[in-house]
């Protein structure tokens, strides 16, 4: 004769009611933490090296740990449009000291820590250290070489130094041929429209990670941008010869004959004539807002 | 008194009585102390390197006594036979469970305020005044001592069917992964699998989640805590202890002593 | 009815992933009348702690039930009536005695007055008055006996199971818990313990049941359980002469000096004693021999491993 505890039957009822609940619980907390900030804004431990010892040979594991860290600090930061990124930096200083293999983590840094803020910290020097370890410890992969001279290139603007990155990536038997190509061009003409084209559409085709090439892709619908307003503009130009003033909107151009018709940017908006009679981009496209990363007003 | 509140003040006399306990508070002690030279070389974060040393020699202590005296709660006294008079009595398997814990959760609940008393000498030393913002520390210990009650229900859990050299290491592993539980929710993998990260979704919600317990950052720079996480992290861990100790309860009323 | 037990039976897994089952105790249906010493005897093994262990409530049985004052085992009220001492029993040795027995009389919900009263009570009943203070991790085994016995009967238990309680005890301890049996008896209570020491059943038990391979062989009062059906009578008689007459009945004795101790069937008793008197020996006493209990209990022994030996060749 088997007695059966009570117990048991209890245990079977508030297993599933209880987990429930907890779940729930652990919903209203995660978001009562997420509004202190609490896991975003303090790291406990930011020497890398200290973190290094401590972890064995469970490096590569903690690694990926803070890499993910550092992914959602920035998508967090986005999110709330938070400008601050004060610990991109430490995040991926630790992931890379605990695994200096982790390829995505370099490229990643390359990016966010050298653009300027909304986008990213706005610190080149960061990036171009960052970028420099790992091309310490991984001396085969010449997309590091790459990453360095796009760094020099877009936001530290020495293009003497861009082109010797390109220059000693080319070195590498398995680089590609546009590197040597490039250096020559940079170091020769420096900054041009299609030397930002190219490599911006080499980075999206060989990123990886979802966010590097998000960011590739919107760069490279502002050049493209940047590229129809100055065909615009040498329209508008031809414009005021004829009628003696600016033009103030696209149908104007058409009217004249000098517009088949109305040329819309990248993301479908049309473009129109700002207050100084330049062509600009539509305020109602988002990529409206994402033109102040560059110097010049479009 | 109920017969659990006997078990459980008798399991607070032992733990008095156990003479490695007051090796570690005084540790605990000789570390806050520590912290105050450590402080006087950080200069400016004195305050910072005090408060966040002393929290974690408190959870560290803490998770050490709770963990380690733990798993021996129910296997001590079955394999020692001292449970054997005491079955025999008319109480029932689960008060007795639910007496040795409750006896070593006041026994880290004595602790954890006696170190805590030490911390805060150590802050009025240094800062020659106390004032509201440094309720965040109180509301810091007070989950920790949340924290060691969930982690004292585990190990008495696997005290009930398993050896303590096991115990320890599935209940370590259980907190430890309860530290990256946030990371396993949104874990970024390169090639991410449906099926993985549903897997993993749903552990990272039925794992007891230990980070729910971490506000050093709050506590450490004065942030006042909101009422509601103190009072939803103290739901959880009542219902997540509820479930542990009725599950141990479960597997010991039907176990055979040998 | 003090004790009842019906087809009591209990298998413990063994062996690989536990999958094996060996039966310790067998269909053990005994009772215990009110107010008697029980005695529970068995070789090493044979499921006295078993049963016990069942009875009280730290295993729990796979078939089979028992009762105690007409409540059923599993019944926790059933407690209050019973005083349990483990065989070998360990305390908390960081508790002093007085402790110990205030730690259980509050688990039983006596008044503190009570307590007070109890305890000291107890304490002098085991003896132990003069030791009561101090940490039970000095204490020597006997004393550790004496505590756990004055842990049984603290609460005032109509039925007292005692696991072994002469085990490792000196002549006085065994003395002294023998005592303490019998007072018990005398306060109207039932006394149920373990044994292997058989004379010590012969000497308290009012009745005893022999337990061997996990089965009862027999229960009945000591002198009933073995047949009371005489092996004969011996006689011990002095002889110093060298009479021819009672030859035939010196060469059957056996001598010691002068002594000679000497079997006889009943029906032969008279005629030697006849044989003996004209031979001019001196009687010195004539004695009933019956089976003894230790002759009871390993014919069973035998019996059973003779059976279990016949299994495993078997191969069943």
């Amino acid at each position: 004769m088997k007695l059966r505890s009570p117990i048991a039957g209890l245990l079977l009822l508030a297993l599933p009611a209880g987990f429930v609940a907890l779940w729930q619980l652990q919903l209203r907390i995660d978001a009562r933490r997420a509004e202190l900030h609490q896991d975003r804004d303090e790291l406990a431990l930011s020497s890398g090296k200290l973190l290094k010892a401590m972890s064995l040979e469970y490096a590569p594991l903690m690694a990926d740990i803070y890499w993910t860290r550092a992914v959602q600090y920035y998508g967090d930061k986005r999110a709330h449009g938070d400008a601050n990124f004060d610990l991109l930096w430490p995040l991926l200083d630790i992931t890379t000291t605990l695994d200096p293999q982790l390829l995505v983590a370099y490229r990643f840094g390359s990016t966010f820590l050298s653009e300027p803020p909304a986008q990213g910290a706005g610190r080149p020097d960061l990036g171009v250290r960052l970028v420099e370890r790992g091309i310490q410890a991984n001396p085969e992969y010449w997309r590091l070489y790459e990453d360095l001279g796009f760094i020099y290139y877009f936001d530290a603007k020495d293009y003497g130094k861009a082109s010797e990155a390109f220059l000693e990536g080319s070195k590498n038997p398995h680089a590609l041929v546009w590197m040597k190509v490039l250096a020559a061009k940079v170091a020769e003409q420096g900054e041009s429209r299609e030397t930002s084209v190219f490599l911006w559409n080499e980075l999206y085709n060989s990123a990886t990670d979802p966010e590097i090439k998000k960011n590739a892709l919107r760069h490279l619908q502002l050049l493209r941008a940047q590229t129809d307003c100055e065909h615009l503009d040498a329209i508008a130009d031809e414009y005021e010869k004829r009628t003696g003033r600016r033009p103030r909107n696209l149908r104007e151009l058409i009217g004249e004959g000098l517009l088949a018709g109305a040329p819309v940017d990248p993301l479908g908006h049309v473009y129109v004539f700002g207050a100084d009679g330049k062509a600009q981009l539509n305020p109602a496209s988002p990529l409206y807002k994402e033109k102040s990363i560059y110097a010049k007003p479009l | 008194m109920s017969r659990a509140g006997v078990v459980a003040l008798n399991t607070f006399r032992e733990a008095v009585r156990d003479r490695v306990l007051y090796n570690l508070v005084f540790f605990a002690l000789l570390m806050m102390a520590a912290a105050i030279l450590v402080g006087q070389i950080s200069i400016g974060i004195e305050e910072i390197v005090i408060v966040s040393l002393g929290l974690s020699a408190i959870s560290v202590i803490g998770l050490l006594i709770a963990i380690f005296i733990g798993v021996g709660l129910v296997y001590k006294e079955m394999d020692k036979r001292t449970l054997y008079a005491l079955l025999a009595k008319p109480v029932r398997r689960w008060e007795f469970l639910l007496g040795k814990f409750g006896g070593l959760v006041l026994t880290l609940a004595v602790n954890t305020t006696a170190m805590s008393a030490g911390l805060f000498l150590v802050m009025w030393y240094v800062k020659h005044t106390l004032a509201r913002e440094d309720s965040a520390v109180l509301v810091a210990v007070y989950f920790i001592l949340l924290k060691l009650a969930l982690v004292v229900a585990l190990a008495m859990l696997f005290s009930c069917f398993t050896t303590p050299l096991l115990s320890i290491l599935f209940t370590a592993g259980l907190y430890i992964s309860g530290l990256f539980v946030q990371e396993m929710r949104t874990f970024h993998s390169l090639t991410p699998k449906p099926v993985l990260e549903a897997i993993t979704r749903w552990l990272s919600y039925l794992l007891p989640n230990f980070q729910n317990f971490d506000v050093m950052g709050s506590a450490v720079h004065g942030r006042a805590i909101p009422a509601a996480l103190i009072l939803e992290n103290t739901i959880y861990t009542v219902v997540y202890c509820a479930i542990v100790l009725l599950t141990a309860a479960a597997v010991f009323s039907r176990r055979n002593l040998k | 009815m003090a004790i009842e037990t019906e087809n009591l039976t209990k298998d413990y897994p063994f062996g690989f992933l536990n999958l094996k089952t060996k039966r310790s105790l067998e269909g053990l249906s005994m009772q215990v009348e009110t107010g008697e010493i029980f005695g529970f005897l068995g070789p090493n093994g044979a499921g006295k702690s078993t049963t016990i262990k069942l009875l009280v409530g730290l295993i729990f049985p796979t078939c089979g039930d028992a009762h105690i004052l007409g409540k059923p085992i599993s019944d926790i009220e059933m407690h209050r009536n019973i005083g349990y001492l483990p065989e070998q029993p360990y305390f908390y040795d960081y508790l002093t005695a007085a402790e110990l027995l205030d730690y259980f009389a509050r688990v039983h919900n006596l008044t503190a007055a009570d307590r007070r009263d109890r305890i000291a009570w107890m304490l002098k009943k085991v003896g132990l008055e003069t030791a009561g203070k101090i940490q039970l991790r000095k204490y020597s085994k006997g004393m550790l006996q004496r505590v756990g016995l004055a842990q049984a009967i603290l609460h005032d238990p109509q039925v007292v199971i005692l696991d072994e309680p002469m085990s490792g005890l000196d002549p006085i301890g065994r003395r002294e818990v023998r005592d303490i049996i019998l007072e018990l008896k005398r306060e109207g209570r039932t006394v149920m313990f373990s044994t292997h020491v058989l004379s010590d059943a012969e000497m308290l038990c009012d009745r005893v049941g022999v337990i061997v391979g996990g089965k009862l062989r027999g229960v009945g009062a000591p002198g009933e359980i073995v047949e009371m059906k005489a092996q004969g009578m011996e006689i011990l008689f002095e002889y110093a002469g060298s009479g021819a007459s009672a030859v035939a009945l010196l060469n059957k004795a056996t001598r010691a000096g002068n002594i000679y101790s000497l079997q006889v069937n009943e029906e032969e008793l008279y005629g030697a004693l006849e044989q003996l008197r004209s031979a001019e020996a001196k009687i010195l006493s004539v004695t009933q021999l019956k089976p003894t209990l230790e002759e009871y209990f390993m014919h069973l022994v035998d019996a059973s491993r003779a059976q279990a030996a016949a299994v495993e060749v078997s191969g069943k």
